[in-house]
């Protein structure tokens, strides 16, 4: 039986020997105009926090900070609806909404943020496209879903009997959704939160298309090193960076170890 | 009252930036205008003739096909070994093997290619299939072990005490028990796979690189509607298969826990 494990482990070594690559390059020298790499160096983790760079991280952070706020409050009322709607159709429609744009995949997405955000639709009273303002609605809209499956898992466990109970004892629709369902879904808000903010942070298309080189997160700033620049050391370093920092922040709220019963892609 | 009005807005918001893409897929211009001036085809017709997609979408198929026939068996292999194997601590192989899952594209990507270029291989497509084989593989692990959790042993004990050898009990009892599982395994990885951007893109060079990294140089490159075709091509598949996943897979069942 154990034996069936081994091809899974070994794409995983595979998987595993890429960032073990990623890793070494960080700690080498660039050599300018080659592909070859010098000696162990820090270089490459001081430039990240140099002036060059020092803005995009700031930025990154930031936008990260904005997108998980904006993206829990926009998603919780979706996710409360599905979880606890009573009619199959809604609950399906709501459901086939929620992941469609989830399947439709990173580049499909955003050229449509494009499109909307440019003035193809209509004329936008202040500059949208290639602004952070517009980053951070594709952002958003980009994180929703995950938010969403994340939330209604955790509001589908909270037990209706209890927000009866405090209807019935006299508290409003408000106060039993301050005082009941929110503090009994919190486990899901700070887990969604959390892994929003680690996704952001490594976030890539959103930025590159509608950040148009003028918006840059870290991500963005890897591709330029690594492809524009041939800059691999430099280019490994911040993405070690991200890599720690998203693997830090998911085992903090414990989703490294996810069983089959969290079933959120 | 005031939750369905904010539900409904939130719903449209998140639908809103689909149906523009497919309108403005049948402007008749290459400049972009909301509503379109009149109804074309023209730029599908581009999609489809373009020689760069031709070749992008049949590196698409071949990595798709190579990274899911792959990930299918190994994937399988482990859900049972995770379920059924008496492994010590199967928590923590799991989380080895959804690890992939957690890890920032970018540093993926830029691992794969220093790895593909030390090794000489990155003008073949055996890199990217590696990747989207490591990426794919979580999604088949974990559909797959949910359904191998549920299968009861007695059924497969029943059938070997009736003289069914084990390969038949595989067979005959517990591939299609697992069936609904292994579905829901495919569907997710063709899924990831034919989506599959950022790691793509430090790997691929421009003979082998797959649909979104094409559409993505292209969208970089070009303002005219031809991606909002392609888009519309791909929503269009995305809604067809997310309506009978949901229809024959109860995919609400796979992602939220019902109340009776």
């Amino acid at each position: 039986m154990r034996l069936l494990l081994t091809p899974a482990l070994i794409v995983v070594a595979v998987f595993a020997a890429a960032l073990a690559a990623l890793l070494r390059y960080s700690v080498l020298e660039f050599v300018p105009g080659s592909l070859q790499t010098g000696g162990l160096t820090a270089a490459n983790f001081a430039g990240i926090l140099s002036r060059q760079y020092l803005g995009a991280v700031w930025d990154t952070v930031l936008l990260s900070l904005a997108t998980t706020v904006l993206t829990l409050v926009a998603s919780y009322p979706v996710a409360y609806a599905l979880a606890r709607t009573r009619s199959a159709r809604t609950r399906s429609t709501l459901l086939v909404l929620t992941l469609a744009p989830f399947f439709t995949g990173a580049i499909v997405r955003t050229y449509a943020w494009v499109l909307v955000l440019g003035n193809t639709v209509w004329t936008w009273p202040v500059p949208m496209l290639f602004t952070p303002r517009g980053v951070l609605v594709g952002l958003v809209h980009f994180s929703m879903p995950t938010m969403i499956l994340l939330l209604a898992a955790a509001i589908s466990h909270v037990d209706p009997v209890y927000e009866r109970a405090a209807a019935s004892l006299g508290a409003g629709p408000w106060r039993v959704f301050r005082r009941v369902t929110l503090p009994l879904s919190m486990p899901g808000i700070v887990s969604g939160s959390v892994i929003v903010f680690a996704w952001t942070l490594s976030a890539f298309a959103t930025p590159e298309l509608l950040g148009g080189g003028r918006v840059k997160m870290i991500a963005n700033v890897v591709r330029d090193l690594a492809l524009d620049s041939f800059n691999w050391p430099g280019g490994a370093a911040f993405a070690a960076v991200a890599l720690i920092v998203t693997l830090v922040l998911l085992a903090a709220v414990g989703r490294l170890t996810a069983g089959p019963e969290r079933n959120v892609p | 009252m005031i939750l369905r009005l904010a539900v409904a807005a939130l719903v449209a918001f998140m639908t809103l930036p689909t149906l523009v893409v497919i309108a403005v897929s049948f402007n008749p211009t290459a400049i972009l205008s909301f509503p379109p001036a009149g109804l074309s085809l023209r730029w599908y017709v581009n999609v489809l003739t373009y020689p760069q997609f031709q070749r992008a979408a049949w590196n698409s198929v071949l990595v798709t096909a190579g990274a899911v026939a792959l990930a299918m068996p190994i994937g399988m292999a482990a859900a049972l070994a995770l379920a059924r194997g008496r492994l010590r601590a199967p928590q923590l192989w799991a989380t080895l093997l959804l690890s992939p899952l957690v890890v920032p594209g970018v540093a993926a990507g830029l691992g794969f290619l220093i790895l593909g270029a030390g090794l000489g291989l990155l003008r073949s497509r055996a890199v990217l299939i590696a990747a989207h084989v490591a990426l794919v593989l979580p999604f088949v692990v974990r559909s797959a072990w949910v359904s191998a959790r549920n299968l009861d042993p007695a059924l497969e004990r029943a059938a070997a005490s009736l003289g069914a050898t084990p390969w038949r009990v595989f067979r005959r009892v517990t591939l299609p028990l697992l069936r609904p599982g292994l579905l829901a395994a495919l569907l997710f990885a063709v899924i990831v796979s034919l989506n599959e951007f950022v790691v793509s893109l430090f790997i691929s060079t421009r003979l082998t690189e797959i649909l979104p990294v094409a559409m993505f140089t292209y969208v970089v490159n070009y303002t005219d509607p031809t991606i909002a075709a392609l888009s519309s091509l791909f929503i269009l598949a995305t809604i067809v298969v997310v309506w009978l996943a949901d229809r024959f897979l109860d995919l609400g069942g796979v992602f939220i826990h019902h109340r009776q």
